[in-house]
């Protein structure tokens, strides 16, 4: 069973770190296909959130077929990340490393990395909707 | 639409020439956690007055469950209240406290009561005066979970104790509502404490409601923006400023927008809880449309 964790100043929603926590635990092979997540209950009281942060952080890992929740037993995971997706990821990870290394080349930091890729990604988001 | 938790139409309470809250018309849907947030004086205990029937209306009318403002045993029955500063009786025990709220409380759950003081591990001889804080906040609360109400109203009850007993209390109403429906509001001059427990959030400041809305919704719909210096009016169309701030090169905008703030040349990030909550307290007036959210 994993255990879940907030931060309250990193500007993240917290229903979304529940998310990001579900996903990097079955990145890392610490959630595997069958086993349960903690309940709606044991989550929100241990971290003193409203249930319903967690319910519609469930629903989402549900939605995305990471999780499937039966009734009056639990909410269990039903799909590990994929051989394939990892494989996949691994190219594009290759890619991204061979940028980076040109990026702090030019002398930019961590942050002015992030900068220049949120940026690059917002044009792209306008552009997708200029067309 | 289910019955609101609490329906006010042009609601005030005058205290001689001093307006302790008026024009407030609002609708807190029933069922939820709500936070009611807002400076000291702003108006939180005497909107609280009003929701127990403690105090009358000098203007406009309040609903509360769709009934009157608890005026019979009926609606007394149905409506739990922890007053500031989680009041005890110093000199009787824990178990006398249970006895009293059984005798007086109708539908007293003395099974959950009894649960509960066993899990905080209380010593029921013990005099609820020489408990902590913490113990005494905890006590309050078993009285008014007990009662088996469908909408508990708190008022300020975390303010005077300390980190640790308040993340124990939140963690003990969080387990009581998610173990049986119930609606819970709650006041509090420091949104900190609300932030992950409130799924609907009213603001208050100078005796007035200048926010309300489901936190969900009120968080996606604001925006923290930053660009070269610019005016309001030159932001994208749709876009409602709340607060802005400009120094010789950059200009701050926290504005209101159904849609996500996307221009090149702006960076917008998203808000939190209580940039939100400030930016309304300095002046805004009660402006945002009906929310309504594009997902």
């Amino acid at each position: 069973m994993i255990e879940f964790h907030l931060l309250s100043r990193s500007g993240v929603a917290p229903y979304l770190q529940l998310i990001q926590q579900v996903r990097s635990a079955l990145r890392l092979g610490l959630l595997e296909e069958g086993e349960r997540l903690p309940t709606v209950k044991e989550v929100s009281v241990a971290l003193a959130i409203n249930p319903n942060t967690v319910l519609k952080a469930y629903r989402e890992l549900e939605y995305e077929g990471l999780v499937a929740g039966r009734q009056g037993v639990g909410t269990f995971v039903t799909k590990t990340v994929s051989e394939e997706s990892v494989a996949a990821h691994q190219e594009l990870s290759q890619d991204l490393r061979t940028w980076l290394r040109k990026a702090r080349a030019t002398g930019l930091d961590a942050e002015g990395i992030e900068a220049i890729f949120q940026r690059a990604i917002r044009s792209e988001i306008l552009e997708e909707q200029a067309v | 639409m289910s019955i609101p938790a609490v329906a006010t139409r042009g609601l005030g309470k005058r205290y001689g020439r001093h307006w302790a809250l008026s024009d407030c018309t609002l609708s807190i849907p029933a069922g939820l956690v709500v936070g009611l947030v807002g400076p000291n004086g702003a108006g939180k205990s005497t909107f609280i007055g009003l929701m127990t029937g403690m105090l009358g209306p000098t203007t406009g009318s309040i609903e509360v469950l769709g009934g009157p403002a608890p005026n019979s045993p009926e609606q007394l029955a149905r409506i739990g209240y922890v007053a500031q500063g989680t009041p005890i009786y110093g000199g009787l025990s824990v178990a006398d406290h249970l006895r009293f709220g059984a005798r007086t409380n109708p539908g007293w759950d003395a099974a959950l009561a009894a649960r509960r003081i066993q899990d905080l591990g209380l010593d029921l001889g013990q005099k609820a005066g020489k408990l902590s804080g913490g113990q005494q906040a905890q006590l309050a609360l078993t009285l008014g979970l007990a009662k088996r109400p469908e909408l508990l109203i708190l008022d300020e009850p975390i303010a005077s104790l300390d980190p640790l007993a308040r993340h124990e209390f939140l963690q003990s109403l969080m387990a009581a509502i998610a173990e049986r429906e119930l609606g819970i509001i709650m006041s509090s001059h420091l949104i900190g404490d609300l932030e992950h427990v409130c799924d609907y959030l009213v603001v208050l400041a100078g005796s007035r409601v200048v926010l309300d809305g489901p936190v969900a919704e009120l968080l996606a719909c604001h925006h923290l923006v930053t660009g070269r210096r610019r005016d309001g009016t030159s932001l994208p169309p749709g876009v409602q400023v709340i607060t802005q701030s400009h120094t010789d090169r950059q200009s701050t905008f926290l504005v209101y927008s159904t849609v996500p703030v996307i221009d090149a040349t702006l960076a917008a990030e998203p808000v939190d809880l209580e940039q939100l909550v400030l930016a309304y307290m300095g002046g805004a007036a009660r402006t945002t449309p009906a929310l309504e959210v594009q997902r």
